[in-house]
């Protein structure tokens, strides 16, 4: 341990702690930009500077270990002036517009500025005048407001190993940059929107489409159908001043009906059918040696990513599309029959923890069911703002119930949000499928957590299935590069392209840490147990679907409506 | 005219550099030789006690920097030899190498011998394609003959970034990075190219170590200033008769390199102001002159000995164009890694212009002194942190508005 003191305060810390993490123990938060927990130590933006007794310059405490010893001061006068002097500089570079900014109010550098009370501009403002990117579907990129902390690079570069940003330039014309200074549609880009996270200002964001949907809603010829994806209700809480898993699914349902969806159902029921999909896949490739080991295709930026940067690998994916354009297929068809609904007057929109879904919706080959299958994704942060504009008050109102025929879902649809969910909810279907008997225990924890990568076999009484869950790109291009050497033991595989899976997503509330992701995950497994049926193929509007309308699972009907196929991007990378 | 003494130069138009013979004659690698007969600690010990420090502009003890990549663990380790050269008016590693290649490659391959380093790099600036030309030749020589044993050296060409010659940046530029600093500590002897305990070394540094082993730590610890002793290249530009180089011993005056080597203020002037060691050195008015160019002397009067540049600027000048020029330089080469420094250094460019436009005022001059020691404290590296030197010891020593110049 190391003795040190802080503001007057002694205190014993392990070796190694930064000047930050002993302060902020002793309740002492110091002031940061570049820095992020979940990334290497950069001490680029300089804003946590601090005195060291004895040392002549100023100390970043983001970067600077603790000493024997050490007499440090966090806020002293000299500190103050320092990184106000810092933020001025800052400001002077960064579009004063925050009224209209995305991120207004959930800006660190916003923040930073009130605490540090900033009444006036010290230097002109001098903006680079680069342009916005509106390249892709999912993504929008407004330099200008980059203050090049570099934490949306490194989101990129090592926890995604994508690529697609970098750092062009030097001295204050330096920029942050998609590769080449491409537009980043041009990019290895994976939209898995990881980057958004990162960012401490707007100068990354998804693409907002709140105006199309209240289009949509004031059209009378529109009947508005939404479908909500596992993960954003443990998440949307925090948008509306709840805790992490707080918000009730009948009040969430309540609300969507509040904001103009004329009919509530859930993606859970087709993460179901996914699993009754897939599952018989597996199954089928294991007995008729087909392509393995089988992954899953559930995750869009993982798609995007496979398609990128190993189309060679593209046989092993499900063939399954994800439940997003599963739901959307049968919205149009299935559920427009029971319903008594012509499918050309259903606008269908999902609300999903993720920007990659926006590309995914808009894939030219995702019109199976005669018309595009989804016409609208909005992700979880700007369903949060519609909540906000109806003004809603979560405690008063009155709680809602979905609407039949692909409202009803099991716990195993509801870890799909999770990283290692579906891997958990296929084995739960596989093993009673394939061996015959109940599963004693429907946990498998092996496949729970924030490891980077999870291993399980499964015994299914002759064949040993091994399966593998990895979460992140980075963790992904791991299990990949395995497949492509032929060292891949495994049967089956688990990919979701953002970290913690879609509880993590692109589109989820700002998640500045791991540890807010991680309380979702705990979210998702409280709702798990709290279904009375956990196992997909027990889903009564499943079993039903399949009487009624898909006869048997991977049939003629499924083969048109929920499976797809893959091309590769060609893409050029650098 | 005063007298030098040459060290570092002393084979300097008196020897072909294409001729590895002409070195050998004048003794060339036989300190190589010595150094072999020594254990490396003793090596190091000897150049500890010579009291060498580099000659770059950090002024660190040379034995020292040795001792700890001695000290560190692994088995492949790195000597690099800084010959990015990339401050202002400073030219004395070209003419080093120009004359004399061979004494390089021997200060590096003892200092190899020291530490347990297989490979030496040299990292050239890359406006130096002529002096590459010379070192390949000497390589090729020195590989031929077999002197260097199996320590072996080769080129890389900078890219022109200012900030390559900040050690850890040049690091991550041989590693074809982005040139820019990394976080210390760690320190290159501990991890330093490729995460390899590496040395880094100014050229006159190394061009030192033969003739220091070769004659004794104490015949060079007597020499010069001993808070800094042997030699200094100083080169010698601006409004001077001489704009020549020399190599004088430590304990000179600053006013005796102006008039003795300089031969004085050209067409009879007055000086102004001398800047010494490069665009961050400080902007020494004349009633400092007597100051020696030791290092530690220099730091005293808020000045630095750095690269040994010498510019010097008489009395005709406008002092603000002068430093509006050094800002627009620190502008320019920014890397751009850190807040204060890459926002700082345009600021403070756009406040001299505005002050040589005439219409600066007081509070220009507070910002100016604001921002400089705000830089001067929490930049990343020693480009931002130095930076600001000339504009403060410019506007703390010398009139840059106009009604106060009358």
């Amino acid at each position: 341990m190391i003795n040190l003191t802080i503001d007057g305060i002694k205190l014993s810390v392990a070796e190694d702690t930064t000047i930050l993490d002993a302060a902020e123990k002793i309740g002492i938060r110091i002031p940061t930009l570049c820095h992020h927990p979940d990334q290497a130590v950069k001490a680029n933006c300089r804003v946590c500077v601090c005195e060291v007794e004895g040392e002549h310059l100023l100390q970043t405490a983001c970067s600077t270990a603790v000493k024997e010893g050490m007499v440090i001061r966090t806020h002293t006068p000299r500190v103050i002036k320092t990184r106000k002097l810092i933020l001025q500089l800052i400001l002077g570079r960064h579009p004063q517009d925050c009224l209209n900014c995305i991120r207004n109010q959930n800006c660190e550098l916003q923040a930073l500025v009130e605490e540090y009370g900033i009444r006036d501009n010290l230097f002109p403002l001098k903006l680079k005048g680069l342009p916005e990117d509106r390249s892709t579907i999912a993504i929008v990129r407004e330099p200008d407001k980059c203050i090049e902390c570099r934490r949306c690079v490194e989101a990129c570069s090592v926890i995604q190993t994508v690529n697609a940003l970098c750092v062009e330039g030097r001295n204050h014309e330096l920029s942050i940059s998609p590769v080449m200074s491409k537009p980043l549609a041009e990019t290895g880009c994976v939209l898995c929107g990881q980057c958004i996270h990162a960012c401490p200002v707007g100068a990354i964001s998804e693409n907002e489409q709140i105006d199309e949907f209240l289009a949509a809603v004031a059209d009378p010829d529109k009947i508005v159908v939404t479908q909500i994806a596992p993960a954003v209700r443990e998440a949307i809480g925090e948008e509306v001043g709840m805790g992490t898993g707080d918000m009730p699914m009948d009040k969430f349902v309540a609300g969507l009906r509040r904001i103009g969806m004329d009919y509530v159902l859930h993606t859970n029921f087709t993460a179901d059918l996914t699993i009754i999909e897939e599952g018989n896949e597996l199954i089928q490739r294991l007995k008729e040696n087909g392509t393995l080991p089988m992954m899953t295709s559930c995750s869009p930026g993982w798609i995007n990513f496979i398609e990128t940067f190993y189309p060679d690998l593209l046989s092993n994916l499900s063939t399954c599309k994800s439940p997003q354009q599963m739901f959307g297929a049968l919205v149009k068809t299935y559920w427009a029959e029971k319903m008594d609904i012509d499918p050309s007057g259903i606008y269908s929109v999902s609300v999903m923890p993720c920007t990659a879904k926006k590309f995914e919706a808009a894939r030219p080959e995702m019109n199976d069911s005669g018309f595009r299958d989804v016409d609208l994704v909005l992700t979880t942060r700007e369903v949060g703002r519609l909540f906000r504009m109806f003004g809603i008050d979560f405690d008063k109102i009155e709680p809602g119930q979905f609407d039949p025929w692909m409202g009803k879902y099991t716990g195993a649809g509801v870890i799909f949000g999770a990283t290692g969910g579906v891997a958990e909810a296929a084995l739960r279907t596989v093993y009673e499928v394939v061996t015959g008997d109940p599963l004693d225990d429907v946990n498998f924890t092996a496949v729970r957590g924030f490891e980077d990568i999870k291993e399980v076999e499964v015994d299914l009484k002759g064949i040993t299935v091994k399966v593998a869950v990895a979460h992140g790109l980075g963790n992904a291009r791991k299990l990949m590069d395995q497949v492509q050497a032929g060292e891949s033991p495994y049967h089956f595989i688990e990919i979701m392209a953002c970290p913690g899976g879609c509880i993590g997503g692109g589109g989820q509330p700002i998640t500045k840490s791991n540890v807010k992701r991680k309380e979702r995950i705990n979210a998702i497994y409280v709702e798990d147990e709290k279904c009375p049926i956990r196992k997909s193929h027990e889903n009564p509007e499943i079993t039903q679907i399949y009487e009624d309308f898909l006869k048997e699972p991977l049939g003629h009907k499924s083969h048109q409506l929920l499976h797809t196929s893959y091309k590769p991007t060609n893409k050029e990378i650098l | 005219m005063g007298v030098e003494m040459r060290i570092v130069l002393r084979n300097y138009n008196k020897i072909d550099n294409s001729k590895i013979d002409d070195y050998i004659d004048t003794g060339g690698y036989k300190a190589l030789e010595k150094a072999y007969n020594l254990e490396p600690i003793e090596l190091i010990e000897e150049l500890e006690k010579s009291g060498l420090r580099g000659r770059g502009g950090a002024g660190f003890n040379t034995g020292r920097k040795l001792r700890f990549t001695h000290g560190a663990s692994g088995e492949e380790k790195f000597i690099l030899c800084n010959a990015d050269e990339g401050e202002p008016g400073t030219y004395k590693d070209r003419v080093i190498i120009q004359g004399d290649p061979h004494a390089i490659l021997e200060g590096m391959a003892i200092c190899g011998y020291a530490v347990g380093a297989k490979k030496g790099i040299i990292y050239l600036r890359a406006e130096y394609p002529y002096v590459a030309d010379i070192l390949k030749t000497a390589i090729l020589q020195a590989k031929e003959k077999g002197v260097l044993g199996d320590f072996q050296i080769e080129i890389c060409m900078g890219a022109g970034a200012y900030v390559c010659g900040e050690e850890t940046a040049l690091i991550e530029s041989i590693e074809g990075k982005r040139g820019e600093p990394r976080s210390k500590p760690p320190y290159p002897p501990v991890s330093g190219l490729w995460g390899k305990p590496t040395a880094v070394f100014n050229v006159e540094t190394l061009a030192n170590i033969p003739q220091i082993i070769e004659k004794g730590s104490a015949w060079f610890a007597g020499i010069g200033d001993p808070s800094y002793p042997g030699t200094k290249v100083m080169t010698l530009t601006g409004d001077l008769v001489n704009k020549t180089f020399i190599e004088v011993p430590t304990d000179t005056t600053i006013r005796d390199i102006i008039y003795k080597f300089g031969g004085g203020i050209a067409d009879g002037k007055q000086l102004q102001a001398v800047q010494i060691g490069g665009n961050s050195g400080a902007l020494i008015s004349p009633e400092y002159l007597d100051t020696s160019i030791a290092f530690d002397a220099m730091q005293k009067i808020g000045a630095t000995l750095g690269s040994g540049a010498v510019f010097v600027t008489d009395e005709s000048r406008n002092l603000r164009d002068v430093v509006c020029r050094i800002s627009q330089f620190f502008e320019h080469e920014s890397c751009g890694k850190c807040t204060p420094c890459r926002e700082g250094t345009m600021r403070i460019h756009d406040l001299m212009q505005k002050i040589c436009t005439g219409d600066g005022t007081k509070a220009d001059l507070d910002l100016l002194t604001d921002l400089g020691e705000m830089m001067e404290v929490s930049c990343f590296c020693g480009l931002g942190q130095a930076a600001p030197v000339p504009i403060l010891s410019a506007v703390k020593h010398f009139n840059l508005l106009d009604e106060e110049r009358g």
